[in-house]
This record gives C-alpha cells, structure tokens and sequence, in this order.
C-alpha cells in the first residue's frame, strides 16, 4: 500500500452540496409553448377534425370511409404514390451510383467535393424557380426541345410532354437524386477498402463481392433513403404547383385547392385528405431511421 | 476490371453532370433572349426595375432576416439548458424539431390557416404568423445547427467560468456563448434565408408579399424575366450553400432542405 492510497482512504468525505431547485425547465417553456401554439396544436387540429362532422359536429367514421371510396381522391393518392415510388427509386439508384463513382470509381479527388456542393445546392433548389427551368429547357418553346427539334427530333412529336406525369417525374428526379447522395455518402466510406481486397484475395468476383460483402451492408442504408425520397417528393406542392398549374391530381394540390375553395364539397374530408398524408410521411421517416439504424452498426 | 470502373464512373458523372447544368444552362440562355434576334441582359434588366418585383423581394428578405432572429432567440436558449440543465426533455424536443418533416408545409399551412382563421385565435392576418410558419419550417436546420454548434465546445466549462467571474444567464448566454457557436448559427441561418426565400405556400396561402408567389404568377405573364428570376434565385441558393461552406470549414456538415 503506498502513501498516496492511505491518504486517500483517510481523507474525508466531502460534504454533498446542498440540492438546489432548478428553474431551468422555465426557460424552455417559451420553446414548447411556441411548438405547441404554431405546430402541434394546427397539426392535431387535423386529425381531430377528420373525425367530426362538419355540419353537426359529431363524431364521425364517414371522411375516413370517403377518403376510401371517393375516386378522384383514390386517384389522386394512386398519382401521388406513383411519382413518388418512381422518383424515390430512380433517383435512389442513380444517386447511389454516382456518389459510389464520385467516391469510389477512381475519379479525380476534386470531383468528390464539387459533387457534394452541387447536391447540396440542388437538393436546396426546388420549388418554382425549378420548375421553371425545367420550362426553360424543356417546354415546346424550351431551350433542349429547339436544339433536339433542329436535329430533327421533336420530342412532342414523340408523346413527350413536360407538364403531365413523366415530365413532373423529370422534375423531381432534380431534387431527388442530389438528397440521395448527400444521405448516401457516408455509407459508402464506411466500406472499408479492406473489405474488397479480403474478398479479391479469397477469389470472389466482383459480383460475388457486391452479393455478399458491400449490398448486405450498404442495402439498409439504400432502401431507408429511398423511403426518405419517397416522403419527400409526396409532400412536395411548389414545384407541381408551379410547373403544372395546378392541373396534376396529386394530393398536395388537392390539399392546396381544398384551402383556396371548398373542392371537395365538405371541408371535413379536406381535413381527412391530410390525415391520410400525415400518416403516409410518418410510415416513411419510421422506416428511414429504423433502416438507418442497421447500417449505422458497420459505419464506425 | 479497374480500368472498366474508371469509365463506367466517368459515365455516371457526365449524366449527372448533364442533369445538373443542363436546366441551368438552358434558363440562362433563355433569360438572355428577351431582346429579339440579340442576346441581351435586357429580362435582368427589366426584373430590377420592376417596382414590383423589388417590393415582393425586399418583403421576402425582411421575412427571412425575422425568421432567423426568432430561431436564434427560441432555439439557442433551448439547446443550451437541454444540453446543460434539463437533458430529461431532449428527446421530446428532438422529436418537435423533426415533426416539420412529418407534415408537409401544405399540411402545416392548411392546419395553421384553419387553426388561425376564427376566434378567438383570429391572427391569419397577422404578419406574426407567417413568421411564426416560417420559424417552424427551418426549425430542423436551425435547431440541429446550434446543437451541433453546442456540441462541439464544452458548454460546461464555459459557463461555470462565467458564473465564477459573476456573469448572469444572459450574459453567458449571448456573450459567451453565441459567440463560440456563431459558426453553426452562420450556417443555420444562411439555409434558413434560403428556404425562406424560394417558399411559396406559406406566403401563397397566407397572402403576404413574397418572392416565390411574384415569381409563380410571372411565369403564367411573362416568359423571359421568370427566366431571370430562376437564375437569380440559383445564384442566391449557391451563394447561401456556399457561405455555408465557407464559414464552416472543417466540421461543417452538408445540409439539405427547401420546400419542394
């Protein structure tokens, strides 16, 4: 036994400091009083009111059960559900394949980082200043369409148009695939170099490496982000809006024509029609950070 | 099979390069033809002088500039007692400040306006509220910004030396504090400014002057200036990103965002 740990022993304990009140959960009061206020109380509103009558304010079933048998707004939910798996996978795939070239594919150095800079700024840029570039370029008066035209190819010869489905599916890939790969990124680093030259040192082919070693691995990551994109090209309004006119039936405009003039006959089903989109978005950011979480376990 | 990589990669970056510029460079070349036969600046022109647009504009800056100022002062206090004080309330905070991206704005502005529009909360007019809106759209960037802000210096220690040399809350608060975490502020608030410059529902649909609804009703007007429109508001998203990038060197991570 040495000196010190005598000491140490024999020292006494000091006196516990006297428990103080804390006042500290006042000071964040004005920040759940202002989420409370601006954000959740709108927001309960709406599932509150799917539920009563708009007449006589009853409880009611019946917004639920249209929200399931009116066809226009099935119709407009199949729209919206189409663009968005279409958009969430092609952009997801895209994406992922060009952050794993910009990251992995043997490119210059510089390109990863300018990659990453214009995600962020495409990933930012939506709304209606993108859909009226896409109207620059693409619109039978557009840029892309007189030089194609030129070239002898008319596009609207060929079935293309901008302002219906694959147009506004074009549209949405702009935003889609930067989110992909800014969220996607750090999965793929996370693949140690090592993991490959093992597998090429044990004779695998390349197929057998992505089948067995980098898929399993990367697969949570891809699909959790794709469920992300999804959620984020179905809440989408503006750019719709703006490039169409408002003459697409995807829910988001539904919902926007619901609030400038009673569409849909009752304002009760307006309330449902958003519902359905609340829990549609919640499905998919729950299956983001539940599939985010699996791949986490590798990316230390 | 390492060179097939290398062309299979480069192959994959020239569509996404193509995709990237291609609108870009067709909505410049676009605004540039407002003058018959000719390439001119003549539609930027035209968009600095209109009164209106510099009216819709100035309306959407003084709103963004509001926005941030309240972000500041409901979120920096809040994330820095959650991280000193009352961590037994983070994860319910965490989950308010994801929420935005669980209702989209078109919902959110559908519940605010119905929630707003009758006694006795009868404030849909008020300019208050639109900011309000607004705070609660850059919520997710602006509050994780100063929580990563917070993150990274030992708020600890700092304040216990402030305390020690007699400062009270605000004081460490706004003097000590902010400063050590302006980095992260600077770039909550740059992609605050530009989601609430591009936003066009709330302003729409709570009918107050702003960029993006001048911009959505010029497109159905006029051809060329949207197109100048549409540039400059690229160039603002760059600039934004950019300055982001910039004051957050090293530790800085990528954000993303906007009202699609």
């Amino acid at each position: 036994m040495t000196v010190s740990d005598s000491i140490k022993r024999d020292a006494p304990e000091a006196r516990p400091a006297r428990q103080k009140i804390s006042w500290a959960w006042l000071g964040v009061m004005p920040f759940f009083i202002f989420a409370f206020l601006f954000l959740i109380y709108p927001s309960s509103t709406i599932g509150v009111r799917s539920f009563i009558d708009s007449k006589t304010h009853a409880f009611t079933l019946k917004y639920i059960i249209d929200l399931f048998t009116t066809r226009y707004i099935l119709e407009a939910y199949w729209i919206s559900i189409q663009i968005s798996l279409i958009t969430s996978f092609g952009g997801g795939i895209f994406g992922f394949l060009l952050a794993y070239a910009a990251i992995r594919g043997g490119l210059p150095k510089f390109m990863r980082s300018s990659l990453m800079t214009f995600c962020g700024v495409a990933s930012n840029f939506a709304g209606v200043p993108l859909a009226f570039a896409f109207i620059a370029l693409l619109s039978p008066a557009g840029i892309l369409t007189g030089w194609l035209r030129a070239l002898g190819y008319n596009p609207y010869f060929h079935g293309f148009t901008l302002y219906t489905f694959w147009g506004l599916s074009m549209v949405y890939m702009y935003f889609q695939f930067p989110l992909m790969v800014l969220i996607i990124a750090p999965a793929i680093d996370g693949l140690r170099r090592e993991w490959l030259e093992a597998s090429e040192n044990l004779g695998a082919s390349p197929f057998q490496y992505w089948r067995y070693v980098a898929l399993p691995i990367l697969l949570p990551s891809i699909l959790g982000t794709m469920i992300l994109l999804f959620g984020n090209s179905f809440g989408a309004y503006a750019t719709a809006q703006a490039l169409t006119g408002g003459q697409i039936n995807l829910v988001t405009i539904v919902i926007g024509a619901q609030l400038s003039g009673d569409v849909l006959g009752d304002p009760g089903l307006g309330y449902a029609l958003a519902l359905g989109m609340v829990i549609v978005m919640a499905l998919a950011i729950t299956g983001y950070t539940v599939l985010q979480r699996r791949t986490e376990r590798w990316l230390k | 099979m390492r060179r097939g990589n290398k062309v299979w990669s480069w192959f994959v970056m020239i569509i996404g390069i193509l995709y990237f510029f291609l609108p870009l460079v067709g909505t410049f070349i676009f605004s540039l033809k407002a003058k018959l036969g000719v390439l001119s600046f003549k539609a930027y022109a035209n968009t600095f002088n209109d009164p209106a647009f510099i009216y819709n504009f100035s309306f959407s800056a003084i709103w963004a500039v509001l926005t941030i100022v309240v972000g500041i002062l409901l979120f920096v206090p809040t994330a820095f007692l959650i991280r000193l004080k009352v961590p037994k309330f983070r994860s319910a905070v965490e989950f308010i400040t994801l929420l935005p991206f669980v209702v989209p704005a078109i919902v959110f502005v559908f519940g605010l306006v119905r929630t707003f529009s009758q006694p006795p909360l009868l404030i849909v007019n008020s300019p208050a509220l639109l900011v309000a809106g607004y705070t609660v759209l850059s919520m997710p960037y602006m509050y994780r910004a100063v929580d990563t802000g917070l993150r990274a210096i030992d708020v600890r220690t700092l304040t216990e030396a402030g305390q020690s040399l007699g400062a009270g809350w605000g004081r460490i608060l706004f003097d000590i504090i902010l400063p050590n975490i302006r980095v992260a502020i600077l770039s909550g608030a740059f992609l605050s400014f530009a989601i609430v410059i591009g936003e066009l529902i709330l302003a729409q649909y709570l009918v107050k002057p702003a960029f993006a609804p001048y911009m959505a009703y010029m497109i159905q007007q006029k051809a060329y200036e949207p197109a100048a429109m549409a540039i400059i508001s690229f160039a603002l998203t760059w600039a934004a990103m950019g300055l982001i990038s910039l004051v957050g060197r090293g530790g800085g991570q990528a954000q993303v965002g906007g009202g699609h």
